[in-house]
């Protein structure tokens, strides 16, 4: 189970999670939706481990375990797994060497075996072929030149091959056509499973339609304001977020 | 009253003037007389020489070893096909089986000589009005001048072996000339690795790059010196080529100081991987003149620093009135690991001709921390994505090694550097 217990975060001088409250079962998709500037990227950079936030209360527990303390390496070798909403470029360093990289990292840590270079190229053709990315896409360095479609899909190749416990997707349908979205959500929903378990941030219903939610959280000025089914997906499409933004105010 | 601030000599530099002696043909005498009168004239550089401005060779080399006795000649193997020539301490003790088409003299017995096409190429040089260099010319009476005739391919590379043993601290004066002949093709390797930390190593190599010659020069500068003052003074002749690239991750002081001549319709290329930690200092500073028309330079210097290291990049692109239709490019890079690294980065053109295409670029900054929370993110400790980020760094220079076992070399030296770091 993830849960996030009362969690107040800052960057420099300005607070932007007041006492955010919420939990991820196993096996559950959650939706958070939220308006712009609600603090929805700061609760995902924070549940994986960025650094710059200051934390000032509260506690993220992984199955019981506060991971507060850990850094993001570990984090995610404990499971958490971030899809970014602006993948980043890294020149010099190539896609492939970056999957190895990350996967035999994350086993080491686990006292698992490094993964043979066969085993890890079937791994990653099968993830490919999936998800419809070239294998010429895999020679490339990393993110550079990828158009906004590419880089999500890789973000979800990443976690076919990573299989995380708690994968969290930070607005993964922002600058997706249609076509790609289909591509990166039926990926997601490939991966759903009893034992695992989503957080989906986002700013529009439509992603909801791809990968439809468990529960729905909305949030606004850094705190869990409503709670629902999918349905609520539909209200906020229809009314927008302006009862919310003025109730927390 | 007469006060002659020039009589007011540094330690270094009246331990440096008492080493000179000598030897040889009148010929060869007058010219080196002429660079030591130079080196007196001037001094050790300090600040107050534009071309030294970053490095205070008067205050850093304030102790100056005495010179190294003669070393005892030795055989030497080749390496992998690859013709090694051996100097230990300052004196060339031998070397493996010359390749067809490769003559070798000692530079005593060219001074001997005195042959004037020979002392020209050895002392008229580009560079010879660098103190430094000059010094150099006063003070080396031990080095070796090969030939490589016209037309002649060498597969494998001729290695210029630099070796220091003898534990106290030891002076090494060399200089070497090597001349391509035209159409000929060669990879020579300049090679410091392995040194005692104390040894001062003062060594001029120049290259005569023939008509449609190619040179590609390998520089591996990873030897614990106590200084290493290595000029490159290059001259390239109609379509000649001449590619270098240089490691440099040595001792206290490094500088590394090179000259080209680009001839018409030349291509040179010069690049080069810095790794620095701890106190150390190394300065790269070049001059690129291209004098006569349609040569292209480029330059790609990446500068990885750490601890309180200290990196020095000056380039200088001269485009002479005649040389029109010169294409330049030169870049410096600079990663900085720790909050006290500096680096002096200076890339400059000086343009005299109206048709041509240059353009510099020189930056300084820190890893990324996106891409460094990036790689972590998928479970890659920050060591290891800091090393991953480096090596991509550095990647883009190593790139031009054109041998791929140099190439690999150079990388594996880049990783044992960062692992060493994360101990």
């Amino acid at each position: 189970m993830l849960e996030i217990k009362n969690l107040h975060v800052r960057i420099d001088d300005k607070k932007i999670l007041n006492g955010l409250t919420l939990t991820v079962k196993p096996g559950e998709v959650a939706a958070i939706m939220g308006p712009n500037g609600s603090g929805k990227s700061t609760l995902s950079y924070v549940i994986a481990g960025r650094q710059d936030y200051e934390v000032t209360e509260g506690e993220i527990l992984l199955d019981g375990v506060n991971i507060l303390e850990l850094d993001a390496h570990e984090r995610a070798a404990k499971g958490l797994f971030l899809a970014f909403q602006y993948p980043i470029e890294i020149p010099g360093v190539t896609t492939m060497t970056f999957l190895k990289a990350s996967l035999n990292a994350q086993r080491k840590q686990r006292g698992e075996a490094e993964l043979s270079t066969p085993d890890f190229m079937k791994k990653v053709r099968a993830a490919a072929d999936k998800l419809g990315v070239p294998q010429e896409m895999l020679r490339r360095p990393l993110n550079v030149g990828f158009s906004g479609g590419e880089k999500k899909r890789l973000e979800v190749l990443q976690m076919f091959l990573l299989e995380p416990r708690y994968g969290i997707l930070d607005e993964t349908d922002s600058g997706l056509d249609i076509d790609a979205l289909r591509i990166v959500s039926e990926g997601v929903n490939a991966l759903r499973s009893p034992t695992r378990g989503f957080l989906v941030i986002t700013h529009y219903q439509r992603l909801l339609d791809h990968i439809v939610p468990d529960v729905v959280h909305v949030m606004s000025r850094g705190q869990i304001v409503k709670t629902g089914g999918k349905e609520l997906a539909l209200e906020l499409e229809k009314n927008g977020y302006r009862d919310y933004v003025t109730e927390a105010a | 009253m007469d006060v002659s601030v020039k009589n007011l000599k540094t330690t270094g530099e009246t331990a440096l003037a008492a080493l000179f002696a000598p030897s040889g043909a009148a010929a060869s005498k007058a010219l080196r007389q002429r660079a030591f009168d130079l080196f007196q004239t001037m001094g050790l550089p300090s600040r107050r020489l534009e071309s030294w401005h970053y490095t205070d060779l008067k205050r850093m080399l304030a102790n100056v070893a005495p010179r190294a006795a003669t070393s005892a000649a030795a055989n030497v193997d080749a390496e992998a096909g690859a013709c090694v020539i051996r100097f230990v301490d300052g004196h060339c003790i031998g070397h493996s089986a010359l390749p067809k088409g490769v003559t070798l003299r000692g530079l005593s017995d060219v001074l001997a000589q005195g042959d004037a096409d020979t002392l020209g190429a050895l002392y008229a040089s580009v560079g010879s009005e660098d103190p430094v260099v000059a010094l150099n010319a006063a003070l080396a009476d031990d080095g070796v001048v090969i030939d490589v005739a016209a037309g002649v391919t060498l597969d494998a590379a001729i290695i210029l072996d630099f070796v220091s043993s003898d534990a106290t601290a030891r002076s090494e004066f060399m200089r070497c000339l090597v001349r391509v002949g035209a159409g000929a093709k060669l990879t020579l390797v300049e090679r410091h690795v392995s040194a005692q930390a104390s040894a001062q190593r003062h060594l001029a190599l120049a290259v005569s790059v023939g008509a449609h010659a190619s040179v590609s020069h390998v520089f591996e500068g990873v030897a614990d010196l106590d200084v290493l003052l290595a000029s490159l003074l290059v001259d390239v002749a109609a379509q000649g080529n001449f590619q270098s690239f240089a490691l440099v991750s040595g001792g206290r002081l490094t500088r590394r100081q090179i000259w080209v001549r680009a001839g018409q319709a030349t291509q040179v290329g010069l690049r080069g991987v810095s790794l620095l930690r701890g106190e150390q200092h190394a300065d790269t500073t070049l001059v690129i003149d291209h004098v006569e028309p349609n040569s292209e330079s480029r330059e790609l210097f990446k500068h990885i620093l750490d601890g309180s290291a200290t990196g020095v990049f000056q380039g200088k692109v001269v485009v002479q009135p005649n040389a029109q239709k010169t294409d330049g490019g030169m870049k410096s890079h600079a990663l900085i690991l720790s909050d006290d690294a500096t680096m002096d980065n200076k890339p400059e053109l000086e343009i005299y001709a109206d048709d041509v295409v240059c353009g510099h670029g020189a930056t300084v900054a820190q890893l990324d921390d996106d891409q460094l929370f990036y790689l972590m993110s998928r479970g890659i400790p920050k060591t290891q994505a800091q090393a991953m980020l480096i090596e991509a760094f550095a990647l883009s220079a190593v790139d031009f090694v054109e041998d791929e076992v140099q190439r690999e070399q150079v990388m594996t030296f880049v990783r044992d550097w960062m692992m060493a770091r994360g101990a």
